[in-house]
């Protein structure tokens, strides 16, 4: 029996694919800034992020008026419990992208410590995990939000690697190195924080679909 | 601890199967909730327990129903003994048009055979202050029950029913009749009952049963579907008919 909360349900859906669009280009758009050290993309980032905002505030209102209005049960429940908690992470998706613009800045006058190698590796990573989070939302597909869950480690361990390279190839061996290493050096944790935020919503998402809690409990992952 | 356990337990009247091999546990002290449609079974299961459809005619029931283990579907069971242990709430409060006192004191005159001096005093003040009326009505305690307000009226029932001292509680709608603030006192009545009452609600309003019990059980065309933890039921039951069922989409 189609109900009318399947409406306001399927408004919410369509908000929180837009937050994800949008999040998605703002990630995008950050790292191609890095890549081609195109300041007016980095700048498109930060004041894209308003926007972000706004919507996030609207999506957050529109799940407290759906909660009081309904008193939502089971998967509804699940449903708008997990909406709140994936708006949230895509904002901080959206502001981690803010970060990496505003390094990218820092870094426009400077030339480059060395050629981006392992960095654009893991924004490839972090951009797939959060493109196939979203997917795993909209398709509410348990299996690929697991796959996002378990490809996260991935992403640690580019991220110290770079880091190794970053401290003990250029910083330890020249201190004036550091106005160039440490943007790069946060860029890297900006990136690999994205791929904790995606994880948190691929782990939202399991339980959604299936009512399992995996967050806590590797064990339930598999 | 299991204080009541339904095992393959069939009802029909006449060619009308209303029970289909229920096998249920219910804990004690802990308030159960049964849902499900109008005429799933709920509040007929719940007249099995106390036998209350012995008196409808074309009614037969066959399985078990254990309460501490003993079956009171065996035909040696004494049904005043029962209906002592097991006490009922109805959808619309039914006090007798006698005076509060009497209505309280009717089942202890009933079941017990002498009564000492002072001890229905006892029970009044006991039962009356169980349910929270003892501060209201001490000073009108002849007055005419049926004079009461409607949620005065289900807490003297409730008060008559546990002053013989069942074990158990079956309650069908109690709150259906009432107002959101009284349906919320009553509710908070429950969960003090609790403490020495093993209680089954049946409830057609899903936020009762998940504000109040501990377990809920969810019933369709006679069948027992899912039973388990209250949380679980409302955030993620197994069976698709209950998540229909409870998210509305039942129909």
């Amino acid at each position: 029996m189609e109900r009318h909360f399947d409406e306001e349900l399927k408004e919410l859906h369509k908000e929180l694919l837009k937050m994800g669009v949008m999040t998605q280009e703002a990630i995008y758009k950050s790292v191609e800034a890095l890549k081609n050290r195109d300041n007016a993309m980095a700048n498109g980032v930060i004041s894209l992020d308003d926007k972000i905002d706004q919507l996030e505030l609207m999506i957050d209102e529109r799940c407290i008026d759906l909660i009081a209005r309904h008193q939502p049960m089971a998967g509804d429940l699940r449903f708008i419990t997990t909406g709140m908690k994936i708006n949230a992470e895509l904002e901080r998706i959206a502001d981690l992208a803010v970060d990496i613009s505003q390094r990218v800045l820092e870094l426009a006058d400077k030339p480059l410590l060395k050629p981006l190698v392992d960095i654009p590796k893991l924004s490839t990573i972090a951009q797939s995990m959060v493109r196939d989070a979203i997917d795993a939302f909209v398709n509410k597909d348990a299996e690929l939000a697991r796959r996002v869950v378990l490809s996260d480690s991935e992403a640690d361990k580019l991220r110290n690697l770079v880091q190794e390279e970053l401290i003990d190839d250029f910083m330890a061996k020249d201190a004036k190195s550091a106005p160039r290493a440490v943007p790069l050096l946060l860029i890297t944790r900006h990136l690999e924080r994205i791929c904790d935020h995606a994880t948190n919503i691929a782990e939202d998402i399991v339980y959604m679909v299936e009512g399992k809690v995996v967050k806590h409990h590797p064990e339930e992952l598999i | 601890m299991e204080k009541l356990q339904a095992r393959n337990l069939n009802l029909w009247y006449y060619d009308f199967q209303a029970l289909k091999d229920v096998n249920v546990s219910f804990e004690e002290k802990k308030i159960t909730a049964i849902i499900g449609p109008s005429g799933c079974g709920k509040s007929t299961m719940l007249r099995a327990f106390n036998r209350m459809n012995d008196l409808i005619e074309g009614v037969r029931t066959e399985g078990k129903i254990l309460i501490d283990g003993e079956n009171i579907l065996n035909n040696g069971m004494g049904l005043e003994g029962l209906r002592k242990k097991v006490g009922m709430v109805f959808q619309r409060p039914n006090p007798f048009p006698l005076s509060i006192y009497e209505n309280i004191v009717f089942g202890e005159k009933i079941h017990a055979e002498k009564i000492k001096k002072g001890r229905l005093e006892r029970i009044i003040e006991d039962s009356l202050k169980a349910v929270f009326l003892w501060d209201d009505l001490k000073d009108k305690l002849h007055k005419p029950a049926l004079g009461l307000s409607l949620e005065q009226k289900q807490r003297l029932c409730i008060a008559r029913l546990i002053a013989v001292k069942p074990d158990v509680v079956l309650m069908d709608e109690p709150c259906s009749a009432l107002d959101p603030q009284a349906t919320a006192r009553i509710e908070e009545l429950m969960r003090e009952l609790k403490n020495n009452y093993t209680i089954i609600i049946v409830t057609h309003n899903m936020q009762q049963a998940a504000r109040v019990s501990d377990e809920t059980g969810f019933m369709l065309l006679g069948e027992l579907i899912e039973f388990g933890r209250t949380e679980d039921i409302f955030t993620r039951p197994k069976d698709r008919r209950t998540e229909d069922y409870i998210t509305g989409r039942y129909g």
